[in-house]
């Protein structure tokens, strides 16, 4: 299964969930905002969603900035 | 009597607002906020790097701080909104500056877009300080979209330049019932004191503070040319003169 992960192709194993995603890439699940084909979700819905095909993720962070 | 001054209904008594990017360690930014006395605080939102786990910057910033996220990297309206829609859900609260680049050389903002991202920021109840080049009709509109104060920069962003924009800063100021926070390029605390000498409600440093020999000292000496270039704009200055004028009387001299 293909997503698209932070503007980049990434192959999956099917029933990949955000939370297992996340896990995987070895994220601090606390320091991190994930939107989901274009919505935000909460982190207590992370493992509820399960990945398919071509769905777009994106993993993000506040850093510095002026 | 404290000399306070409202955005979005907040009640601020620092007019120093201060960026995170650029500092050498994330360690640096409690001690800079606390050495400025600032209360509000910019942060980015971006792409984690997934080869290697990094800080969360908010964890740095003191809570009783507004954390006011930047759109940087937004290209146009619509991703500014985006990002400023993202950094709200995320718990960043509902301040916004907008900054909507496609200059790569000089990184000036594209006004027509930061008019339409604040227009419909604004609407949904944000608090929406654009950041722009200084431009009368467009920090008109600005004000009409329902900004909350307007961001004129002094110079282009991180070139430590000065308050290089000072006569149409000084339009902005006098024309525009917003609050003018003067934004990016100050470069030294006296710059930072002329904008405020002028009438800027507040300024907003990052680079020079960040990227100095010791940036705490330089918080700290922002902080105070920002507090003292105020009091002088309270103070009101006295005129100049194209000549000299004694100070001391011209009578009475001890000669014969």
């Amino acid at each position: 299964m293909k997503i698209i992960l932070n503007g980049r192709e990434e192959v999956l194993e099917e029933g990949m969930t955000v939370a297992g995603l996340v896990a995987l890439k070895g994220v601090n699940p606390d320091a991190v905002i994930v939107e989901y084909n274009y919505s935000l979700v909460k982190k207590e819905d992370w493992a509820g969603i399960t990945l398919k095909e071509n769905d777009r993720l994106e993993i993000l962070r506040f850093v510095g900035g002026g | 009597m404290e000399d306070t001054f409202k955005i979005g209904g907040r009640e601020l008594t620092s007019r120093l607002f201060l960026g995170t990017g650029k500092f050498s360690s994330n360690r640096l930014i409690p001690e800079a906020v606390r050495a400025s006395g600032a209360q509000v605080v910019t942060v980015a939102l971006r792409r984690i790097d997934l080869e290697y786990e990094e800080e969360n910057i908010a964890a740095y910033v003191p809570k009783d701080c507004i954390l006011m996220p930047n759109t940087s990297g937004a290209r146009n309206a619509q991703e500014a909104v985006r990002i400023a829609r993202l950094a709200r859900a995320a718990g960043c609260g509902n301040w916004v500056k907008i900054e909507v680049i496609t200059d790569n050389r000089y990184l000036l903002p594209d006004n027509y877009e930061t008019i339409k991202a604040t227009e419909i920021l604004a609407a949904e109840g944000f608090v929406v300080l654009p950041y722009m080049s200084p431009d009368l009709m467009v920090a008109k509109k600005l004000a009409e979209a329902g900004a909350a104060a307007v961001m004129p920069l002094g110079a282009p962003i991180g070139s430590n330049r000065g308050l290089r924009t000072k006569e149409l800063v000084r339009i902005l100021i006098d024309e525009i019932p917003l609050p003018i926070i003067v934004d990016a390029g100050l470069g030294r605390p006296s710059e930072a004191a002329e904008a405020m000498e002028m009438g800027a409600a507040a300024v907003l440093v990052n680079t020079a503070i960040a990227t100095a020999g010791d940036p705490v000292a330089m918080a700290r000496a922002f902080g105070l040319a920002v507090k003292a270039g105020r009091l002088a704009y309270l103070a009101g200055p006295g005129e100049t003169q194209e000549y000299a004028r004694a100070s001391s009387p011209l009578t009475g001299f001890l000669r014969d």
